[in-house]
Order: C-alpha cells, then structure tokens, then sequence
C-alpha cells in the first residue's frame, strides 16, 4: 500500500492514469451522487441521445443513498452503496467521460473492460461507516430528479473523503489481489 | 386478561428502532475490537478502526449508524392473556416505525411495488412483522433495521439429509465466498436450519439479534457454528472485502424439526451494523 494521495475533482486523464489499486486518497472537489433509479434514467436518457441533467465528462459518482440531514448537518449519514446494481449503466457513462466511481464491492467485467478503454477508477469507501464519511461531505445540494428523495443526484462539495483505489485504469483489483494473500485453503 | 394501549406498541416501536439505529450493541462493538486485534491486514484492521469510530460517533451524536436504515423487521411475541385496545396491532407498530423513520431522520427506503413502479412509501412502513403468540401478559418486541447490501447476498439450500452438517456448512461457506465484498463484512451469518423453506429463512434472520459469543445450547450446533466461522475466515475476504482473516464476527444457527424427505438451509447475511433492540410491554 502506498502514502495518502490527495486528489481533487474533476479528475483528468493523466491524474486517473497515475492512480494504482491499493493507493489510499482523500478527495477534495465537487462529486455527484446517484444510485439505482438515477441510474436509469441517465442510461435511458443516453440511449434516446438526450442530454443529461449533470455533466459527465472527467467528474465522479458517489453511489450513495444519504439519509435525511439532521439540522445542523451539511447531509445525513452517506456511506456507499453497493456497486454491481450500477453496472448495467456503468459502461454506457464511461463512454461519456465519467472518470471516477464511489461505492463498495464487486464490479462487472463488462463494467472493468470498459474503465481500461475510457480510463477511469473505481474507488472503495468503507461500506457501513455513514457518519464519519459524511463529516467530509461539507455541502449537499439536489441537482436533479427531486422526485426521488434520497435516489435524487444530488452535488456534494467534498473535502478529504477518504477512499482506496480498488480497481485502477489498468483493470488491477482489489478484490482479486488481496484476499488470496490471506486465504488458507483447508 | 391485561389490557395494553395500542399506542404504547407505538411508543414502544418507535423508542427501539431509534435506539437500533443510533447505537450498536455492545456485543458487536466488543467483537469488533478483538477483530483489530486478530486481524493480520494493515488495510483491514484500518477498516475495522473506522467502523468502530462511525459506530462511536452515531451512537455519541445519535446519527444513523448506516445511510441504510433497513427494512423494519420485527419479531414480536405476544402473551396470550393481552388484549390490545383502542387500536389496531398491525397499524401501531407502523405508525412507530412512520415516526421514528421521520424523527430520527433516518432514511425511508421502501418501495410500493417490487417490479413496476418502485414508488417509495416515504413512511419506511410497511414494517415485516413475525408475531409468535406465547404464554403471559407481556409483548416483547425486537426490532431489526435490514440493510439490504447484506440481505441481498442471503441463500436458501433445499439440502437432503445426505448432506450432513458438512453439506450445511459448506452452503453456509460458499454463499459467504460468493458474497465477497458486497455485504460490509465483517458480516454475521444467521442460519437456519429445518422447518419449511420459508421458515428456515426466517429463524436464520432472528438467529442474527442472538448475542455475540453466545452460541446454540446444543453442541453439535455450536460446534457447527465455530467449524462454519473458522472456515469463512479462511476466505481471506477479510473487512470491506479489502482482504484479511476477519470476514465473520459469529455464525449463528437455530434448528426446528423438519420433514423426512428434506433439509431447508437458509442463510440470512448481516453487515457489521448488525442492529437490533429488544424491548417489553
């Protein structure tokens, strides 16, 4: 594992291109949220070519369904959500310039294949750890599809968000790495 | 015959899903730093350090644990010399979970319809409410806010005697292998055993508000639970799945009698915010 990196948005090609699995980051910058049903609408928007709510190109997504904001709070609770219900999606967005995504757990390899060929991360953050990554989040706006409560894509301004690069720009996981180095085959 | 307001179980319901919410149990916080201690991964024991700091900071600021505040499942025992008055049992209990979901700002994610519109209720209600009625005047309630990132990764086996608690535990294996990363290990594995398939699943999923370190009284069971536990920690999944010999803080199987011809296995996946609260009436 290497030292913390820090990193801002939006992330350009060569920042993306000198992130390797297992690095440790803090990010700083605005980030977008959008999980499940935001999803959807996105890839059907792309698929009838019409434009998107939120640019894409060189930005990020957090998946993440934060919980209600208690006053006070810039945002409720927001850890990760889990990844492989994007992936469907995924591909179609890589072709439009998204260069990072936020959640937790297994990609597809259709979803791997194509972060190679557009160059773009996949970061982990600590599943279940909602409270103290939301400490980083220091603003929150909804910026499209209100209707869907805590699915909407809203904006978050960053700042030090803790994650690890899990699946880098060259297809080197995480997932596939670690665990056998503590694997006893009985 | 005691007489107990609906609008206490409201109270009541309401009281124990903020507590879940809130603050972890002790039981899985202590289990939670021997895991530190155990665990060989420098990634994963920082995992680890995180999840207890999150756990110390919601409980301290009363903050959600985890955004997904769950499904509100409650297993609820109800003495059969109660009589409920001045309202429904049904609609209090989801009137106490309507209230602690808005009060406690904890997150609504419920959708009306599984397939087709997925338009969310906005109330987290309705609540999954498995009644057992049980001798006394009492009503004891424990609720358990379901996140779905581990209920999405639990499996059901229609095993045959055959199998034997070797094909049990190696069902129990491989649906935690298959997993991976995806259900916020370290997890704890609710297991149920007999029955029919439907209640196989549902003693599996109470198994889960079981104390941590207290094992099946019958040791052939709890045998089965440490064999399971050793062998899921032998996966080097490890904590957030980013490698480690911490994949499980405990195994829990319940059993009930079953059918000749079958043995239904049903494993009900819980993320390290294993959350319930148990409170009487």
């Amino acid at each position: 594992m290497s030292e913390e990196i820090k990193i801002t948005t939006p992330l350009d090609e060569s920042t993306v291109l000198r992130l390797k699995a297992g690095d440790m980051v803090k990010i700083t910058g605005y980030i977008y949220t959008g999980r499940d049903a935001a999803h959807k609408r996105l890839y059907d928007l792309i698929k009838e070519e019409k434009d998107l709510p939120i640019p894409i190109a060189g930005q990020v997504i957090y998946y993440v369904g934060p919980a209600p904001a208690k006053p006070g709070y810039a945002t409720g609770p927001a850890g990760p959500t889990t990844s492989y219900r994007m992936d469907p999606y995924t591909p179609a967005l890589l072709e439009k310039g998204l260069k990072g995504m936020i959640g937790k757990g297994l990609r597809s390899n259709e979803v791997i294949t194509s972060m190679k060929k557009n160059k773009a991360v996949y970061f982990a953050a600590i599943g279940g750890a909602a409270a103290l990554i939301a400490r980083s989040i220091k603003k929150s706006e909804v910026i499209a599809y209100p209707d869907l409560g805590a699915e909407a894509i809203y904006l978050y301004y960053v700042e030090d968000f803790p994650a690890i690069v899990c699946i880098d720009a060259y297809g080197n996981n995480l997932y596939e790495s670690e665990p056998p180095k503590y694997r006893i085959e009985s | 015959m005691r007489k107990i307001d609906a609008r206490e179980i409201t109270n009541k319901v309401k009281s124990l899903f903020l507590e879940a919410n809130f603050h972890i149990g002790k039981d899985v916080l202590e289990a939670l730093e021997q895991a530190i201690e155990q665990e060989k991964s420098k990634v994963g024991q920082d995992a680890l350090k995180m999840i207890i700091e999150n756990n110390r900071l919601a409980s301290s600021e009363e903050l959600a644990i985890c955004q997904d505040t769950g499904l509100a499942v409650l297993f609820v025992e109800v003495g059969q010399e109660v009589c409920i008055i001045n309202g429904d049992f049904t609609e209090a209990i989801n009137e106490g979970v309507k209230v602690a979901y808005q009060e406690g700002y904890l997150r609504k994610s419920v959708v009306d319809d599984p397939v087709f519109d997925r338009k969310n209720t906005k109330t987290n209600t309705p609540a999954f409410i498995y009644t057992d009625i049980i001798p006394g005047e009492k009503i004891k309630i424990t609720v358990m806010p379901k996140g779905f990132g581990s209920e999405n990764m639990s499996a059901l086996a229609m095993l045959t005697a055959a199998h034997g608690a070797k094909g049990i535990i190696d069902f129990i294996v491989d649906t935690v292998r298959k997993a991976g990363p995806n259900p916020c290990p370290p997890t704890i594995i609710g297991v149920g055993i007999g029955g029919t398939a439907d209640k196989a699943m549902v003693i599996a999923k109470k198994a889960i508000a079981r104390p941590i370190g207290k094992h099946n009284a019958n040791p052939k069971y709890a045998q089965m639970e440490q064999e399971a536990l050793a062998r899921i920690n032998q996966l080097g999944i490890g904590p957030a799945g980013l490698g480690g010999n911490i994949t499980a803080l405990a195994v829990h199987i319940d059993y009930l009698p079953t059918h000749i011809a079958g043995m239904p296995v049903a494993v009900n996946v819980c993320c390290h915010a294993a959350r319930h609260a148990y409170g009487e009436i």
